[in-house]
């Protein structure tokens, strides 16, 4: 059914229709309406589940492993310092093969203190071992949440996921949204069946030290079960076209892309203001295209060498900067095209809610025609 | 009723011979029972337990991180009372994961009321790092972080009240404990487990390689610490010390003798003020806690 609701509190229905049992939260600037839509949920009788108001973020993540060890299917969502002060909760989640979803309402990160949107706050956790989605509008948010569950619960995969979306920009933008009904959800999602849990009647340990003759193959069995996830988010996103139309099984997807001579490599809401500032350079004449990267972790290195395999350049729009080198999306694609000679720049764009505008895409395509970047997009003179 | 004949805390542990903490996980599980769920947090207990891929642990158990383990059990508690389990949920944590760094969660957990038993396992400092100081590290005790020197006696601050912080947290039962009264401990142990809501012992465990004593010598020095009224046996229920352990007491350096921790306090002289000091300490907690057996006169 369509209706026109705040990104926020559509997450917020989607993660219902999920049937959380333990839901763990504290609030956090852009993340709070999600939090409070769900704790107005449960209140209202409308969603059955524990809702525990935690402390602080590392204990809202702490609480969600213990449930989801327990048993039970987990949420919670944060952002920004949020996230930052669950980072060591995160690798041990993920260490511990559970399945949990969290909401990731992209904010900067401070010092200085900025509440506004990019998205240095998950890609900085792009090493712990979480499946990391990306959503360009409220739509994709919500949609994503439903696959996010379904894969991180598959017992192949057993890894906890982010679905990521921007802060403000989606978070408290109202969109028309076609709301899946309880009934689809059911049918797409099963029950959580946890591959192991605390039980005493069937005592085990879980989150026991490994000395260096088994360290190793713990993370490798984590970094291959992150691979082969790629075929999982496929097939997943496969069904759930077949279901309700929308087709998510690809982990980019092009726009305009075939024949383009220069692509532009994006993820999130940026993706959209890219679409509108690519018909108008059409309409100029211009072949440009868009790549968007709709799954970060797993990174899906083939499919972003295969979609530019044949265009002249590539401009990396990044919301996020690994200070002292480049952009995190630039490395990987730079990575993915590392033996075809495609020359690949990369923008620094957006960081702590800089507007980035059609004009502002427009004027990075004519940059990476010249073979400039590498570089901040956008910077006030007087720092130059 | 505690079945004394039921070992959770399975032999092979890599615990060192005298071990005070171990001991004390041993009486804590027969007196839990088999419909338990252990969560450890990072620490000695964690580490010499579950060597991968062998575990000591023969009830359910978790660890995660060092500081959580009062969350960790909130989630847990939670989905249990969601599925309709009834297993019950204990915390084993050291002094260092309790008094120190698990602070926030603790707190949190506790007002929130979560119904789980919270054991301190206090060896009074941080041992499985090479014994640093903590917040439960006695006054004047000497450790790496607070050594004794030629201008100073060790650990400058008293030890921090943690029992009396939960009580005023709203715990409904609140218990010290030690490991050289095990029918009390195991006693303590089924009362938290069976009181509804936050409930929280502190069990001292002497740990022979970090307070320098011979590891035949653990449940004689724990039993000093009571005699001498450094340590308290009592319970608490709704933040009114309703029972303590009554002694004849000793002088304090009875007690610190056994120990190379407080060896500067009488080598290479001895130190009459700072012994003085927690002769203090000692009457004070006889006082506060009506601890001294009056005997009659003749």
């Amino acid at each position: 059914m369509m209706e026109i609701t705040e990104g926020s509190h559509a997450v917020a229905e989607a993660v219902r229709l999920c049937r959380p049992q333990v839901i763990s939260a504290y609030p956090i600037t852009p993340q709070t309406h999600v939090v409070e839509a769900l704790a107005d949920m449960v209140a209202n009788c409308q969603l059955d589940a524990e809702y525990i108001t935690v402390e602080n973020e590392l204990s809202a993540l702490s609480a969600c492993i213990g449930a989801s060890a327990a048993g039970s299917r987990t949420y919670s969502a944060t952002t920004s310092q949020g996230l930052a002060l669950m980072f060591e909760v995160c690798f041990n989640a993920a260490g511990m093969r559970l399945p949990i979803v969290m909401s990731i309402a992209n904010r900067a990160l401070g010092a200085p203190l900025s509440i506004w949107n990019d998205q240095q706050d998950s890609i900085s956790l792009r090493d712990s071992g979480w499946l990391q989605f990306y959503a360009e509008d409220n739509q994709e948010a919500t949609d994503l949440h439903y696959i996010a569950y379904r894969v991180a619960e598959d017992h192949s995969v057993l890894l906890p996921a982010f679905v990521c979306f921007d802060g403000f920009i989606l978070s408290h933008t109202y969109e028309p949204i076609d709301m899946l009904s309880q009934e689809d959800i059911d049918r797409f999602l099963p029950e959580f069946t946890p591959y192991e849990r605390l039980d005493a009647a069937d005592p085990i340990s879980f989150g026991m030290y490994a000395t260096p003759d088994y360290y190793l193959e713990f993370r490798y069995e984590m970094d291959r079960a992150l691979k082969e996830s790629k075929a999982i988010i496929q097939n997943t996103g496969k069904e759930f076209a077949r279901m309700f139309g929308r087709d998510y099984s690809a982990m980019v997807e092009g726009y305009r892309l075939e024949d383009a001579d220069t692509a532009i490599v994006a993820l999130g809401s940026i993706c959209g203001t890219t679409k509108d500032s690519i018909d108008e350079m059409r309409d100029e004449g211009k072949k440009v295209g868009l790549l968007k990267i709709r799954v970060f972790r797993p990174f899906p290195t083939e499919d972003v060498a295969k979609a530019l395999a044949h265009v002249k350049r590539v401009a990396v729009l990044d919301k996020n900067i690994s200070l002292g080198a480049k952009g995190a999306v630039a490395l990987e694609v730079k990575d993915a095209l590392y033996s075809s000679g495609i020359p690949v720049k990369d923008y620094i764009i957006g960081l702590g809610g800089r507007d980035v505008r059609k004009k502002d895409i427009k004027a990075i395509v004519a940059l990476v025609e010249k073979g400039q970047g590498d570089m901040f997009y956008g910077l006030r003179t007087e720092v130059l | 009723m505690v079945d004394k004949t039921l070992e959770l805390f399975d032999c092979g542990h890599r615990a060192c011979g005298g071990c005070g903490a171990a001991l004390a996980a041993r009486l804590v599980t027969k007196a839990a029972g088999t419909d338990t769920i252990v969560v450890s947090s990072t620490g000695c207990m964690e580490v010499f337990s579950t060597p991968y891929p062998e575990t000591a642990w023969k009830v359910p158990w978790i660890h995660s991180l060092f500081e959580n383990a009062a969350a960790v059990a909130s989630g847990i508690e939670a989905s249990l009372k969601k599925q309709g389990r009834k297993e019950k949920v204990v915390i084993m944590a050291g002094d260092g994961a309790t008094f120190d760094i698990g602070m926030i969660c603790i707190s949190g957990a506790f007002e929130r009321g979560h119904d789980f038993t919270y054991i301190c396992y206090d060896n009074e400092a941080y041992m499985n790092t090479g014994i640093q100081r903590s917040g439960a590290t006695p006054y004047d005790a000497s450790t790496t972080t607070s050594p004794a020197g030629k201008c100073s006696f060790g650990n400058k601050l008293p030890k921090k009240d943690m029992p009396q912080i939960l009580a005023a947290h709203g715990a409904p039962y609140v218990a010290t404990a030690s490991i050289a009264y095990p029918a009390d401990l195991m006693q303590k142990i089924e009362k938290a487990v069976n009181t509804k809501g936050p409930c929280y012992v502190q069990v001292h465990a002497p740990c022979c390689t970090g307070w320098g004593f011979e590891g035949d010598q653990t449940i004689a020095v724990a039993k000093l610490a009571i005699e001498t009224g450094l340590w308290v046996n009592y319970e608490m229920v709704d933040g009114k010390v309703v029972k303590a352990k009554k002694v004849v007491r000793k002088p304090v350096e009875e007690y610190l003798k056994t120990q190379k921790r407080f060896r500067h306090l009488f080598k290479p002289k001895r130190q009459d003020a700072e012994i003085a000091a927690i002769q203090a300490m000692a009457d004070r907690n006889a006082e506060k806690y009506g601890i001294d057996i009056k005997l009659r006169k003749e």
